[in-house]
């Protein structure tokens, strides 16, 4: 066993780890902090794949701005959690039983024990890159050639998803009150003040 | 060597513990949101893999392209729970029957 292997097991034994503290956490919040140990764990697999571009883009997207809207919206959420917690021990049975049988039959399909479909000749032409090789150009090149139009689309999608999360948390109070600038700029003198004319008070 | 099944094993791993994730956390929608994120990783991890493999950078753009939409899905799935705690005051899966389903 040669140092690769030695870091693809640690790696995944992590993965996995933290991929059961997500789903079997307490507390919501170690619930994210899991998913993002998972998420550093597996940047660090696609390193050894040789996706450098793609590892730092789940570290920087995933575990820099979707992780943290997660733990914003469970913090700011009043959770209660021996309320969440029910039902978790009645459905254990069918959950692990339904992932263990899963778990067989893909591994069964695509692992090395079995028929061992993925194992062939032509399945393992990986090339080692030389140390100046680098991913991002050649993700790069492809990206804005052949998948020029679906990256646009892509980029759509963004922008509708923004919409969309801003117009469904957005609210107007009925309670607040606030100013209009144009408004108090426009006022007169003669919407505000009004001279009485009276007479003068005499002493009798 | 590390070979292209033992990536494809760690995959269908992580994808039934996702699925064992939606099986136990039936009430609280933030974990069966981050247990969908857990899904598209364990299928991420497949496209690299092939993609490394194959020696086919197709699989990587395919990765940069579900990443994408999953932030878009996380974003609005995120505002809807907010929107959804707002009005009921609960996020339990079971109290959010007003569409008789």
């Amino acid at each position: 066993m040669n140092f690769t292997d030695l870091v693809f097991y640690f790696f995944s034994a992590m993965l996995v780890l933290a991929g059961l503290g997500v789903i079997g956490s307490r507390n919501p919040v170690h619930s994210a902090l899991f998913l993002v140990l998972s998420f550093f764990s597996c940047s660090a697999l696609w390193l050894l794949l040789q996706a450098e571009f793609l590892a730092i883009v789940l570290v920087l997207v995933y575990v820099g701005a979707v992780m943290v809207l997660f733990l914003f919206v469970v913090m700011m959420l009043n959770i209660n959690l021996a309320q969440m917690r029910q039902g978790f021990v009645r459905y254990l049975p069918l959950g692990v039983l339904v992932a263990l049988v899963m778990v067989v039959q893909m591994v069964w399909i695509v692992g090395p024990v079995g028929p061992d479909v993925f194992g062939g000749e032509q399945l393992n032409q990986a090339v080692q890159h030389a140390p100046d090789h680098s991913n991002t150009s050649e993700l790069g090149k492809v990206l804005y050639t052949d998948y020029v139009f679906a990256f646009e689309v892509a980029a759509i999608i963004l922008l509708v998803a923004i919409v969309a999360a801003i117009a469904l948390t957005m609210r107007r109070r009925e309670m607040t009150k606030y100013q209009t600038p144009g408004k108090q700029v426009q006022v007169r003198k003669s919407d505000r003040l009004r001279v009485v004319k009276m007479d003068a008070e005499t002493s009798k | 060597m590390i070979s292209l099944s033992s990536y494809l094993t760690l995959g269908a791993i992580l994808f039934s513990i996702s699925i064992a994730g939606i099986f136990l956390n039936r009430k609280n929608v933030v974990v069966l949101l981050m247990c969908i994120e857990l899904m598209l990783l364990a299928a991420n991890i497949n496209f690299v893999a092939f993609s490394h493999f194959l020696n086919d950078i197709s699989g990587q753009v395919f990765v940069f392209f579900i990443l994408t939409v999953a932030a878009a899905e996380a974003a609005i799935g995120l505002a809807i729970l907010v929107t959804l705690f707002r009005n009921r005051n609960t996020i339990d899966v079971e109290q959010l029957d007003a569409m008789k389903g």
